[in-house]
C-alpha cells in the first residue's frame, strides 16, 4: 500500500477539567492544555504500525483547525508520521464541512486507507468518518478494535453494542478507531527534535471552497447540572427503604 | 487560577514547542510507568532494572550527551534538563530519580575529560541503560572538603595502585564504574586526580549503607579500595587536575538539585491546596480559614522567588557565564523553600500527611538529603561568601 491518511484534531486535553465560558459561547481554552484527540492518536499509532510492518510506505497526518494545531501535527510527526498538512481554520468547523475538506484532501493525496478517530472528545459528534466514506463513495469500518490488511482488503473487528463484529471492506476505505485498537507509543526525545525538520504544509480552509453547513448550528454551551452528594446507608435494608422512599423501586 | 503543579509554575518565555512536547511525553511515561509503583519501590528500597532500559529508549538517560555515544544533544538546552528534574521530582520519590539519573554526576567527567577509548567503552552502555556509573568523591573522613581527601593512587609502571574508601556513594551498589577522586600528588587540591575504576577490579569491595531517612529507593554504598590496580590510561583529565574536573561537575549538579527541590516544594503546595479545599473543620473548609490561606500564600511567595531565581541562573548557565556564588545560594534558596513548603503542607494535611504513602510525607523525609547532599547549606553559603570576595 502506498499511503495512509490520518486525521489529528486539536482538543482540550482529556485530563483538564472543562469549564464553560461565562457567556455560553464555548469552553475555556485560554491557558488550557491542548492535545491530540486520543482516538486520533490511536489512529496514527495504527497507521504507523501498518507502515512499520511494511504494509504501507507513507503516513500523512492532517488537521483542520487553528494555526496552533501545528503543535499537534508536530507531535504526530514526532510519533513517526512522514509529513503533515494543516488546513487552517480560525473558527470551529462543523462535521459535514470537515468531511468535505477531508474528501478534497483525499482527492489530492489518493490514500488507500484513511484512519480517523471514531469521534473527538470535544463535541463527541461521531459523524465525520461516516460522512467522509459517503462523500468519497468508499466502504467504512467504524469503531475498529482490530485492523488487518491483505489482498486489497481490510479485515476489521468492530466494537458494536452487541459485542464484536468482524467485517471485510475493500480498499480504499475509511476506518475509525475505538479505544482498544492499540496503545499509542511514547514519543522519544530524538524524534521530538527531528520532527522540527519534517515537512508541514499549511493551506487556508478558504482554498477548499467548502461552505459551512447551514443545517448545523451551535446555540449554547452549558455545564452539566451539578450532581448532588451521595448518601451512605448502613445496610441493604436501609438502601431498599431509601430507594422505595424515592419511588425508584 | 488554580494552584496545581502546572499553574503554580511562573511563565517561562524560553520554552518552545519541543520543550512542551518533551514534558508531555515524559509526564505520560512517568505517570504510566513510574508513579503507580513509586510508593512500593520506595518501601522496597529499589527500582527495577527495566526502568533504565525504558528510560534510555525514551531519551531520558541520553539527554544532553554527544550523539556519537548514543546521546541526544542536537538542539538540547538547559530547559530540557530542567524539565526532566522537575517531572521526576513531581513523583515525590527522590530515591527513584537519584538512582535512575545518577549517571548525570558520574558520566560527565568521563565524557568531558577521559580518553576517547575510555569514553567509547563507558558512555554507550551507560546511556543505553545497560551499565551504571557513580561518582565517588566523599570519604568517611570528609565530604565537601575535597582538597583533604585521603584515598591514594600510587603509580606503579602503567598502573595506579589505589587504596582508601568512599562513602555515601549514590548508586554505588549497582555501579559498574566509579569516577573516583584520588590523591596522586601532594597535599591539598593540587594533588587530586580523577580516575575511572572498574567496580569488578580485584580489590574493590562495597557495602550498602544503613537505612536512611529518605531516598529509600536509592542504593547508597561505601566503597573500599585495597591495592586496586587501575591503568594510567583511565585517568579522567590530566594528572593532578582532578579538582578542575570535580568543580566542573558541581554547577550542573546544584542546578539539577535546585530544580528538583523547587518542584518538590510545588508538589507540597499542590497537595496542601487540594486537601484544604476538601477538608472541613469548624463548619468551613480548611481553605476558608485565614491561618491556612496565609500558609498557602507564603508557600507560593517562596516558590515564586525560587522560580524567578532559577530562571535567571538557568539562563546564565545556558549562556556559560553562571556565577558559582549565585549558583550555591540558589541551592540554599531551593532547600529552604522545600523545607518550608514541606513543613507547611504537613501542617495543613495534618494526620493525613503523617500516614506513609503520600507525596508530602515522602518529600518531608527528603528535605535533609537535599539540604546536605551536593554541598550542604553551610558549605554553599561559605562558598558564596568567598566567591563574592568577602
Amino acid at each position: 500500500m502506498d499511503k495512509i491518511l490520518v486525521g489529528l484534531k486539536r482538543v482540550v486535553d482529556y485530563n483538564v477539567r472543562i469549564r464553560v465560558k461565562t457567556d455560553g459561547s464555548g469552553v475555556e481554552t485560554d491557558g488550557v492544555k491542548m492535545s491530540i484527540n486520543p482516538f486520533d492518536e490511536i489512529a496514527l499509532e495504527e497507521a504507523l504500525r501498518i507502515r512499520e510492518r511494511g504494509e504501507a510506505s507513507e503516513v500523512v497526518v492532517f488537521s483542520i483547525g487553528p494555526s496552533d494545531a501545528q503543535q499537534q501535527l508536530r507531535t504526530g510527526l514526532a510519533m513517526g508520521a512522514d509529513r503533515a498538512i494543516l488546513v487552517e481554520a480560525a473558527d470551529a468547523v462543523d462535521p459535514l464541512s470537515a468531511a468535505k475538506v477531508i474528501t478534497k484532501l483525499i482527492e489530492a493525496e489518493s490514500p488507500e486507507l484513511v484512519i480517523l478517530g471514531k469521534q473527538a472528545i470535544d463535541n463527541d459528534n461521531n459523524q465525520t468518518g461516516q460522512m467522509v466514506a459517503a462523500l468519497w463513495d468508499r466502504p467504512q469500518a467504524t469503531f475498529a478494535s482490530k485492523v488487518e490488511l491483505a489482498d486489497g482488503k481490510a479485515t476489521v473487528t468492530r466494537e458494536v453494542d452487541a459485542g464484536l463484529e468482524t467485517i471485510e471492506v475493500d480498499l480504499p476505505a475509511v476506518v475509525t478507531t475505538d479505544l482498544r485498537l492499540n496503545e499509542p507509543r511514547y514519543v522519544k526525545l530524538p524524534d521530538i527534535m527531528k520532527a522540527k525538520k519534517k515537512p508541514l504544509d499549511t493551506t487556508p480552509i478558504a482554498d477548499f471552497g467548502v461552505a459551512p453547513d447551514d443545517a448545523f448550528e451551535v446555540s449554547e454551551y452549558a455545564p452539566p447540572p451539578q450532581r448532588s452528594k451521595g448518601v451512605m446507608v448502613e445496610d441493604t435494608a436501609a438502601l431498599v427503604a431509601a430507594l422505595k422512599d424515592k419511588g425508584l423501586i | 487560577m488554580s494552584l496545581d503543579f502546572d499553574s503554580a509554575r511562573l511563565p517561562n518565555r524560553d520554552l518552545t514547542e519541543e520543550h512542551h512536547a518533551w514534558r508531555t511525553q515524559l509526564r505520560r511515561f512517568i505517570d504510566d510507568e513510574v508513579m503507580p509503583h513509586a510508593a512500593e519501590w520506595d518501601e522496597a528500597g529499589d527500582i527495577p532494572a527495566w526502568l533504565w532500559t525504558r528510560a534510555a529508549a525514551l531519551g531520558l538517560l541520553r539527554l544532553g550527551y554527544p550523539e556519537r555515544y548514543g546521546g541526544v544533544s542536537d538542539g538540547i538546552d538547559i530547559w530540557f534538563h530542567n524539565i526532566v528534574n522537575e517531572e521526576l521530582a513531581r513523583l515525590g520519590v527522590g530515591g527513584v530519580a537519584a538512582t535512575l539519573m545518577v549517571h548525570n554526576i558520574g558520566l560527565p567527567p568521563v565524557v568531558n575529560f577521559a580518553s576517547e577509548a575510555v569514553r567509547e567503552r563507558v558512555a554507550p552502555p551507560v546511556l543505553a541503560g545497560d551499565a551504571h556509573i557513580s561518582l565517588a568523591i566523599t570519604e568517611p573522613g570528609g565530604g565537601s572538603d575535597v582538597a583533604s581527601l585521603a584515598t591514594t593512587a600510587v603509580q606503579d609502571g602503567d598502573h595506579f595502585v589505589v587504596n582508601g574508601s568512599k562513602t555515601y556513594i549514590t548508586g554505588g551498589m549497582r555501579a559498574n564504574w566509579f569516577s573516583t577522586a584520588v590523591r596522586t600528588g601532594g597535599e591539598g587540591a593540587s594533588g587530586v586526580s580523577m580516575l575511572l575504576i572498574d567496580a569488578d577490579a580485584p580489590g574493590v569491595s562495597r557495602t550498602e549503607l544503613d537505612r536512611k531517612q529518605g531516598w529509600w529507593a536509592s542504593d547508597t554504598a561505601t566503597i573500599y579500595f585495597e591495592d586496586v590496580r587501575v591503568p594510567v590510561a583511565q585517568l579522567i583529565g590530566e594528572r593532578e587536575q582532578g579538582f578542575k574536573v570535580i568543580m566542573n561537575n558541581f554547577n550542573s549538579e546544584r542546578l539539577a538539585m535546585a530544580v528538583g527541590m523547587e518542584a518538590m516544594a510545588r508538589v507540597c503546595l499542590e497537595e496542601a491546596v487540594e486537601w484544604a479545599r476538601e477538608r472541613k473543620t469548624f463548619g468551613k473548609r480548611l481553605a476558608d480559614h485565614q491561618v491556612i490561606r496565609h500558609k498557602v500564600a507564603q508557600m507560593k511567595q517562596r516558590l515564586n522567588a525560587t522560580q524567578g531565581y532559577l530562571q535567571l541562573v538557568s539562563q546564565q548557565y545556558e549562556d556559560g557565564n553562571v556565577d558559582a556564588g549565585d549558583m550555591a545560594l540558589l541551592k540554599v534558596q531551593a532547600s529552604e523553600t522545600v523545607e518550608f513548603c514541606a513543613r507547611e503542607a504537613m501542617q495543613i494535611l495534618g494526620g493525613a500527611g503523617y500516614i506513609r504513602g503520600n507525596r508530602v510525607e515522602r518529600i518531608y523525609r527528603e528535605v535533609r538529603v537535599n539540604a546536605i547532599g551536593g554541598g550542604s547549606e553551610e558549605i554553599m553559603r561559605d562558598l558564596a561568601a568567598r566567591q563574592y570576595r568577602f
